[in-house]
């Protein structure tokens, strides 16, 4: 019997999930046994017309890591999508939108003005700015056009599982690839990992007060964190309440807070308000005044509550209505 | 500007009451027979203090214009503190949809009594009124497929320039 085909594809993401995959170490060996890979442009030589040459649903499994927020990776991932018969979104970006997700608190003309015009080490006095098609005497030049707003991978096309995490860790691809190789996959649309909370397995569980109460939110730089306490009880913003388990806590190990990589269990459908409102609510204070004072400390909530999940949540993206004239 | 833009706007306004307070109170307003804006479709849930963030998102992501929440006023919780979390949520909540671009104006928080109908009405008028001048709400859809369709529908109406996507 020929062996399962595998490949790897990369969209709006740093890198990080394809390491992810190199950190399996030793047992990408047994996976490379146990598969072919016929796709992975990051490691090895392949081009786009490759992946057209293969017969569709050719590709027994495909990962795919990344948001998309480009017309090259909306192409691409819908070729892929007709190749393979199995779509995982692999990694944080892919599943809910990650760090390039959050780029929806502003938009495409915005974000070409700060990288191309406004940073300090730039000089561009021509406001020069890349464009999609560029005559020159020699013909037409072209490049992937940016898209607004950036979307999950499940937002362009039909996704079959999520492999959470920023980056996914080692020990839910494993137990992935192996429930791919034993065909033992859950129901479709299911995320490869447990459905409980964080706290859960979290081995400073024991020190968690029953009714966590806070006067003040600090950063881990401000303070001697200690290594056993929960964080939260000492004021950190862990979000390990509301994220779900399966990494084995090697920030809260590390002594810095949970932000979420994970996402939410299944029982929520917006991350960034139930950990809005599970941190908000934890404020000892019964006083306006004192209340708004304490959660001034959160300078960023959207940056915060939705580090990883902005493009999933409910909004998407900033409201632009207002700014571009949604007033009758 | 196109046909869509001429029917006068009606806000849709979703508000959340809780059980002890405000839900009693707009039904006084009811039996008192007072008049207000039909603008407000009320949900009524046991305590402000069950009122998640997300029921806000999602009201707003189903076609509210707005949304109105009322408590009963601090120290009278029914549950003893359920307005207090209520107002921790909506406080930092509120910072979140600035960020989000969601204009103050389409979220507001009142305590309200039981015996407040006049309030009621008041607040309920004011609420309709506000949103009337800030006008609806046009939140872009998530899939990239009805994004296409909504960027124009938007540039037909004349209200956004560019695609959306």
């Amino acid at each position: 019997m020929s062996k399962p085909k595998v490949g790897f594809y990369w969209c709006a993401s740093c890198g990080g999930c394809e390491e992810a995959v190199v950190d399996l170490a030793e047992d990408i060996l047994k996976v490379v046994e146990a598969v072919d890979i016929v796709f992975w442009p990051v490691a090895l030589d392949f081009k786009r017309s490759d992946v057209e040459a293969m017969p569709d649903g050719s590709i027994a499994v495909i990962f795919i890591n990344g948001a998309i927020r480009s017309t090259e990776q909306h192409e691409m991932v819908e070729l892929l999508r007709k190749k393979a018969q199995v779509v995982i979104a692999f990694g944080s970006c892919a599943h809910l939108g990650g760090i390039p997700g959050l780029a929806n608190v502003t938009n495409r003309k915005a974000i070409m003005e700060e990288a191309y015009s406004n940073v300090p080490s730039v000089t561009n006095a021509e406001k020069t700015v890349p464009l999609e098609k560029t005559e020159v005497p020699q013909g037409t030049l072209s490049l992937p056009g940016l898209w607004e707003t950036v979307k999950t991978l499940d937002q362009v096309i039909k996704v079959d599982y999520y492999l959470p995490g920023c980056a996914p860790p080692t020990n839910l691809i494993q137990d992935a690839l192996t429930a791919i190789l034993t065909g033992k996959l859950p129901p479709a649309g299911s995320v490869l990992a447990p459905d409980i909370a964080l706290c859960e397995e979290c081995t400073r569980r024991d020190s968690r007060p029953e009714k966590p109460t806070l006067k003040e939110f600090k950063r881990p730089s401000e303070m001697i964190v200690d290594a056993e306490k929960c964080l939260l009880a000492q004021g950190l913003l862990c979000m390990g309440p509301v994220t779900r388990k399966g990494c084995g806590t090697p920030c809260v190990k590390g002594n810095m807070p949970c932000t979420g990589c994970l996402g939410p269990t299944s029982h929520v459908k917006d991350y960034g308000a139930k950990a809005l409102s599970a941190m908000a609510s934890i404020v000892d204070s019964n006083d306006e005044k004192q209340i708004a004072e304490i959660l001034d400390r959160i300078v960023d909530p959207v940056g915060t509550f939705n580090r990883y999940s902005l493009p999933a949540s409910l909004l998407h993206r900033r409201y632009q209505g207002a700014v571009d004239g949604g007033k009758q | 500007m196109s046909d869509i833009t001429k029917e006068p706007f009606e806000p849709r306004i979703v508000a959340f009451f809780c059980n002890w307070c405000t839900y009693t109170a707009a039904d006084l307003a009811g039996t008192a027979r007072m008049v207000y804006a039909p603008n407000i479709r009320v949900v009524r849930i046991m305590c402000s203090g069950r009122l998640d963030p997300q029921f806000i998102l999602a009201a707003l992501r189903e076609g509210a214009d707005g949304v109105l929440i009322g408590g009963c006023h601090p120290g009278d919780c029914h549950y003893q503190e359920g307005n207090y979390k209520a107002l921790r949520r909506f406080t930092l909540f509120k910072r979140f949809l600035k960020t989000m671009g969601i204009e103050e104006e389409r979220i507001r928080m009142e305590w309200i009594a039981a015996s407040e109908g006049d309030k009621v009405q008041r607040v309920m008028n004011e609420m309709t009124e506000a949103i009337r001048r800030l006008g609806p709400l046009h939140l872009e859809p998530p899939n990239y497929q009805m994004v296409e369709e909504f960027a124009a529908h938007q540039q037909a109406a004349g209200l956004v320039q560019g695609g959306a996507r």
